[in-house]
C-alpha cells in the first residue's frame, strides 16, 4: 500500500504492508534508526516521535495512520550541525547513561516545551511519565529539560 | 511484534465507514487512534481481516455545545478532552478523568469513542461517563440511536453497540455549576490502567447534605457500573455517612482477580477509593 508523509521536512512516498508499524517504517524503510524499539507494548516511550507536533508512540501507530502527517524524529532536531536545545541539555546535564531511552525522552521533552515553555519540575516529571529510563537517571533527565527550557526562553527573549 | 496481515481501508466519512462495515461484516474492525486495538493486534488477541480507519473522519472529531448539551465526537483524543476549555468549565469530571489516562503519548492518540467501544474493564473513561449520565450516539445504515451510559456497558469488552453500528459521539448534560466531583484511581504501575477507578458526582441541598449522588466504578468487575447501593445510602445524608455508604460499592460485585490484584485487594481498593472520591467531591461541592 502506498503511503505518503513528511519525515523531518522531507516528503516521502513508499509502498509498505498495511501492518507496518510507524517505528519500523522509520527505522527500516526511511533508514532513521535514532527512534528505538523498546518494550513494543506502548509502555516505555523509547519509540516516541512527533506526529504533527505531538508526541506519539510509534510502536503503537501504523505507518498508514500517518498518511499526510508530518513526522519528526530525533534526527530532525539539529539545525546546521548544531544541537537542538533539548539535545544540548541532555549533553550538558548528563541526561543519559546507556542512551537507549534518550531519543524518546528528547522527543517527549520537545513536545512538552512547545506547549509549556517554563515547566515546573512536577510538570516535567508528569510529561515524562510515559518514558522509562532503566538506568534510573531521571534526576539528570529532568535537569536536562530545565536546561533546554531556560535556553529556549533566553533565545526567544534575545 | 507485528499484527497479523490485514487489508486497510481509509474511510472519508461515517457513511463510507458504514458501507465498508456492511461489506466486510464480522471480519472488520474499526480503527480510530488504535491505542486499544493495535496492541491487541500485535499480541494476536485480535486478527481482523479488514481494518476500517475512521481516524481522519472529520465529522467524528471535535467538541461542541448543542442545545444545552456538550457533544464530543467519538474520534476526539483524550488530550483534546483534557485541554478543552469548554470541557474543563462544564464537565470538569471528564477533563480530570481524561488527564489520568495512560500517559501523554497515549492521550495524544487514544479516543473517547474508541475507549468506550472497546470497553476494557480497566479503562478510565467509563467511570466518568457513567457518573456524568452520558449518552452514547450510535449510527448504522438503518439510522441513528442513543444509548445511555447505564445501558451501554454489557460485559467484558462488550457493549450495546450492534454489528454494523459506529459510535459517533457522546453527549453530556453539564451538571449544575455547584456540583462537586472527583475521579480517583489506583494505577497499575506499569500500564497506568485503573486497578480501580471511582468517579463521583454530587450535589448538595440547602443544609449541605447530599441531594444527588452518582458513582461510576471501573476496574473492579468485568464491566464498569454505577454503584447504586452507595448512591442510595447517601441520599439526604451528610459527610458522616460516607464511610459506611462507600463500603456498599462491592455489594453484589463479582470482583476481578489477576496477577496485579486479587479480588479481595481490588474490593478493598474500591471501598477506600469510593470513600476518598466522595469526600473530595463533597469538599468541592457548594450548597
Amino acid at each position: 500500500m502506498r503511503v505518503s508523509l513528511t519525515v523531518n521536512g522531507q516528503r516521502r512516498e513508499d509502498d509498505i504492508e498495511p501492518r507496518t508499524l510507524l517505528v519500523h517504517y522509520l527505522r527500516e524503510v526511511a533508514g532513521l534508526t535514532g527512534t528505538h524499539v523498546g518494550c513494543e507494548t506502548s509502555l516505555c516511550g523509547a519509540c516516541t516521535v512527533l506526529m504533527n507536533g505531538r508526541a506519539v508512540k510509534s510502536c503503537t501507530t501504523l505507518a498508514v495512520q500517518a498518511e499526510g502527517a508530518e513526522i519528526t524524529t530525533v534526527e530532525g532536531l539539529a539545525r546546521d550541525g548544531k544541537f537542538h536545545p533539548v539535545q544540548e541539555g541532555f549533553w550538558e546535564e548528563h541526561g543519559l547513561q546507556c542512551g537507549y531511552c534518550t531519543p524518546g525522552m528528547i522527543m517527549m521533552a520537545t513536545d512538552l516545551l512547545s506547549r509549556n515553555p517554563d515547566p515546573s519540575e512536577a510538570e516535567i516529571r508528569a510529561a515524562l511519565e510515559g518514558n522509562l529510563c532503566r538506568c534510573t537517571g531521571y534526576q539528570h533527565i529532568v535537569n536536562a529539560v530545565r536546561y533546554a527550557a531556560n535556553k529556549m526562553r533566553a533565545a526567544k527573549g534575545a | 511484534m507485528f499484527p497479523a496481515p490485514f487489508e486497510y481501508h481509509r474511510a472519508g466519512s461515517v457513511k463510507e465507514a458504514l458501507s465498508m462495515l456492511r461489506q466486510f461484516g464480522d471480519d472488520a474492525k474499526l480503527l480510530a487512534g488504535g491505542h486499544s486495538l493495535v496492541p491487541m493486534m500485535k499480541m494476536r488477541l485480535a486478527t481482523p481481516a479488514h481494518l476500517i480507519d475512521i481516524g481522519s473522519v472529520r465529522e467524528l472529531s471535535g467538541i461542541r455545545e448543542e442545545g444545552g448539551k456538550i457533544v464530543i465526537g467519538a474520534a476526539t483524543t483524550h488530550a483534546q478532552v483534557e485541554t478543552s476549555d469548554l470541557v474543563r468549565r462544564k464537565l470538569g469530571l471528564l477533563a480530570e478523568c481524561a488527564a489520568l489516562i495512560g500517559d501523554v503519548q497515549v492521550r495524544n492518540r487514544g479516543t473517547l469513542g474508541g475507549s468506550l467501544a472497546h470497553a476494557d474493564p480497566a479503562a478510565d473513561y467509563p467511570a466518568a461517563v457513567l457518573a456524568l449520565d452520558g449518552e452514547v450516539s450510535l449510527e448504522s445504515e438503518s439510522g441513528a440511536r442513543t444509548v445511555k451510559a447505564d445501558d451501554f456497558f454489557i460485559d467484558l469488552m462488550t457493549t450495546a453497540a450492534q454489528p454494523g453500528e459506529i459510535v459517533t459521539a457522546v453527549r453530556f448534560t453539564p451538571p449544575a455549576p455547584a456540583a462537586g466531583y472527583a475521579y480517583l484511581k489506583h494505577r497499575q504501575p506499569a500500564s497506568g490502567f485503573a486497578l480501580v477507578g471511582i468517579a463521583a458526582l454530587v450535589t448538595l441541598d440547602g443544609k449541605g447534605n447530599f441531594q444527588s449522588v452518582r458513582v461510576g466504578v471501573t476496574g473492579l468487575c468485568a464491566k464498569a457500573f454505577r454503584a447504586k447501593a452507595v448512591e442510595s445510602a447517601l441520599a439526604g445524608k451528610g459527610r458522616d455517612a460516607i464511610a459506611q455508604a462507600a463500603a456498599h460499592v462491592t455489594d453484589g460485585a463479582d470482583a476481578l482477580s489477576d496477577i496485579h490484584a486479587s479480588s479481595e485487594f481490588r474490593s478493598e481498593l474500591a471501598r477506600v477509593y469510593t470513600r476518598r472520591a466522595l469526600e473530595q467531591a463533597l469538599a468541592r461541592a457548594k450548597s
